[in-house]
């Protein structure tokens, strides 16, 4: 597969870099829009960012190391991160982690074998008042429970 | 204080939405400063005693009049909604709740300082208040009150989102710059200091969203008005957050000073099983805890919050009932620190690491006596020793828990316990001495 960006991609990638007087501060924006389009971001997509922004791909790695959410490796397509930090941890956050490993068979920082699901323990995501929760792919989902965790596995399995 | 106005979460449906913003007198506030001189705005702010909201309590009008008046560099303002800090999560109501007061707040604070660029820097993980601000800050566009000639001034400001990707220490203010910058979240040595040499060695201000988004109110009805709320010496509402054993966790903004007991018991509506109170941490997770003994009548502002040594931080409270393990607790938060270390100190990059391991042989019933002394010990490396408060976030929990809950950790340790020697090769060192 050629790593390029889509032509909308470029178009948002020119947008970012007009935000700030030097290209190179696009490396962030950059990241994420190659995440979003190559689903992780690899040596060669590192060293495309690099080479699209003129930035040494040895920067390029620098940063998305330093960055927990940009993907190193390959994730699953439905990536559940349960926070379990103090206050969805005296909410039951550990409980509603075991639960998901059990259900789905596997250990956090794991992937499930049809690729569907992957788990992982997140540090504290700003949701404290609606604990426990995890973040699905890019958005939350609040005020857990067993029920709700079962409905949502069972939705995304059939998508 | 039950007759209190709310500053910043007005309860008015679809507030959020720029129509009915303005039908309640939004952007009025702007417009008025416009007219204004930048240095009248300032002493305005000045005036208000307001606060930082961010953890430091910086007085922000102080903050402003850092900035140089005479410079041939663009000059910049960041808007600090990193809100990474555990049990913080005030932020993400006012995107969600209240974003253009926010907006006419950063371009008030532009026009005072002389910015024509601000960046927001938001948490990655804020995907959704990013599309709501993002959406408000669109609308802003198109009535003008962003970009070139706002409200047919002579004054033109920008304002950009920029999102983070996953670092607890962006939400220092160096660190937060060079993130901007697209570097490594680093935090820099300060001198200089950001009104000097900020972003691309430009003067830059960094400010909370929270402190931002009372600015608007300060200019319309006046510094002084503002004084009055709450406490004297830190002035204004606060956004309480309550989370952990409570029954009804949530987002509370109330003046400065309420008691703590009344934010628990009245607006928390008490805390679950109606157990008693063991530990409080008042404003996040790095803010030393205070016992539940310790909280009746203690008002929750920053100077009142130091009779028990502690601090008001970003107001996130977390009330832990008596059936909490304080050392898991810990042990816990030290975990996120140890994550969330940068690396570039040396007492905080390792000193996270010793915490933790020496906590969780503790936690595991295999401490000895002696870890307890040594926890305080490498706690007091660690503060004061780093380049940002990074060092005082890890170090606080930990050396405040152990002085507040020594019961609670000697329980945990055993009088006779040797521990495996970690380094053979270390421990031949030692012994072949001639």
């Amino acid at each position: 597969m050629e790593i390029k960006f889509t032509e909308e991609n470029l178009k948002k990638l020119d947008k970012a870099k007009s935000h700030y007087p030097k290209s190179d501060a696009a490396l962030m924006p950059a990241l994420w829009l190659a995440q979003e389009q190559f689903g992780w971001l690899s040596i060669d997509v590192m060293k495309y960012v690099g080479s699209i922004l003129n930035i040494p791909y040895e920067h390029v790695l620098g940063a998305a190391e330093f960055y927990t959410m940009y993907y190193k490796k390959p994730v699953g397509k439905n990536h559940l991160q349960v926070c379990t930090n103090i206050s969805c941890m005296l909410c039951g956050a550990y409980d509603i982690l075991d639960y998901i490993s059990d259900k789905l068979d596997i250990k956090t920082g794991e992937t499930t074998q049809d690729g569907k699901f992957m788990l992982s323990e997140a540090e504290c995501l700003g949701s404290c008042g609606t604990a426990p929760m995890l973040q699905l792919n890019n958005y939350y989902e609040e005020n857990l429970t067993k029920e709700k965790i079962d409905n949502l596995i069972e939705k995304l399995s059939k998508s | 204080m039950s007759d209190f106005q709310p500053i910043i979460l007005k309860n008015i449906p679809d507030y959020d939405k720029i129509e009915v913003y303005l039908k309640h007198g939004g952007y009025k506030a702007l417009k008025k400063a416009l007219k204004m001189k930048p240095e009248e705005v300032i002493e305005e702010v000045k005036k208000s005693g307001l606060r930082g909201r961010g953890g430091a309590c910086f007085p922000t009008g102080l903050k402003w009049s850092f900035m140089p008046q005479k410079t041939d560099k663009p000059k910049y303002l960041c808007c600090n909604g990193d809100e990474s800090e555990p049990a913080s999560f005030k932020d993400r109501e006012i995107f969600e709740k209240n974003p253009h007061q926010f907006i006419e707040g950063t371009l008030i604070a532009c026009w005072a300082m002389g910015a024509n660029t601000a960046y927001i820097y938001i948490r990655g993980e804020y995907y959704k208040w990013i599309e709501l601000l993002q959406k408000a800050i669109n609308d802003s566009y198109a009535k003008g009150f962003i970009g070139k000639n706002i409200a047919g001034s002579k004054f033109s400001a920008d304002i950009y989102i920029h999102r983070g990707a996953g670092a607890y220490i962006c939400g220092e203010e160096t660190a937060l710059l060079n993130s901007i910058e697209g570097k490594r979240g680093i935090p820099r040595f300060k001198p200089p200091f950001p009104a000097n040499y900020g972003l691309w060695g430009c003067p830059t201000t960094i400010n909370n969203i929270e402190t931002l988004a009372n600015i608007p109110a300060i200019i319309e009805s006046g510094g002084e008005w503002f004084s009055k709320i709450g406490e004297p010496k830190h002035p204004g509402s606060l956004l309480y957050g309550l989370s952990g054993h409570v029954n009804k966790p949530g987002i509370y903004e109330l003046p400065s000073g309420t008691l703590l007991t009344e934010l628990i018991y009245k607006y928390g509506g008490g805390v679950k099983d109606n157990k008693p109170i063991k530990m409080i941490i008042p404003g996040g997770s790095s803010m030393p805890p205070l016992r539940g003994d310790e909280i009746e009548g203690l008002k929750m502002d920053n100077e009142n919050l130091k009779s028990v040594n502690s601090y008001i931080g970003t107001a996130g409270i977390v009330v832990m009932n008596e059936d909490t393990d304080v050392v898991k607790v810990i042990k816990r938060i030290t975990k996120f620190y140890y994550h969330e270390s940068c690396g570039q100190c040396t007492p905080c990059r390792e000193g996270c690491g010793w915490l933790l391991k020496i906590l969780d042989r503790i936690d595991k019933g295999l401490g000895r006596k002696e870890d307890i002394e040594l926890l305080a010990d490498v706690a007091s490396n660690i503060e004061g020793n780093t380049i940002c408060a990074f060092g005082e976030a890890v170090a606080w929990p930990v050396k405040w828990a152990v002085k507040k809950f020594l019961p609670e950790f000697e329980q945990k340790v055993k009088e006779n316990i040797s521990l495996p020697i970690a380094n053979k090769v270390h421990a031949l060192r030692v012994t072949y001495q001639e």
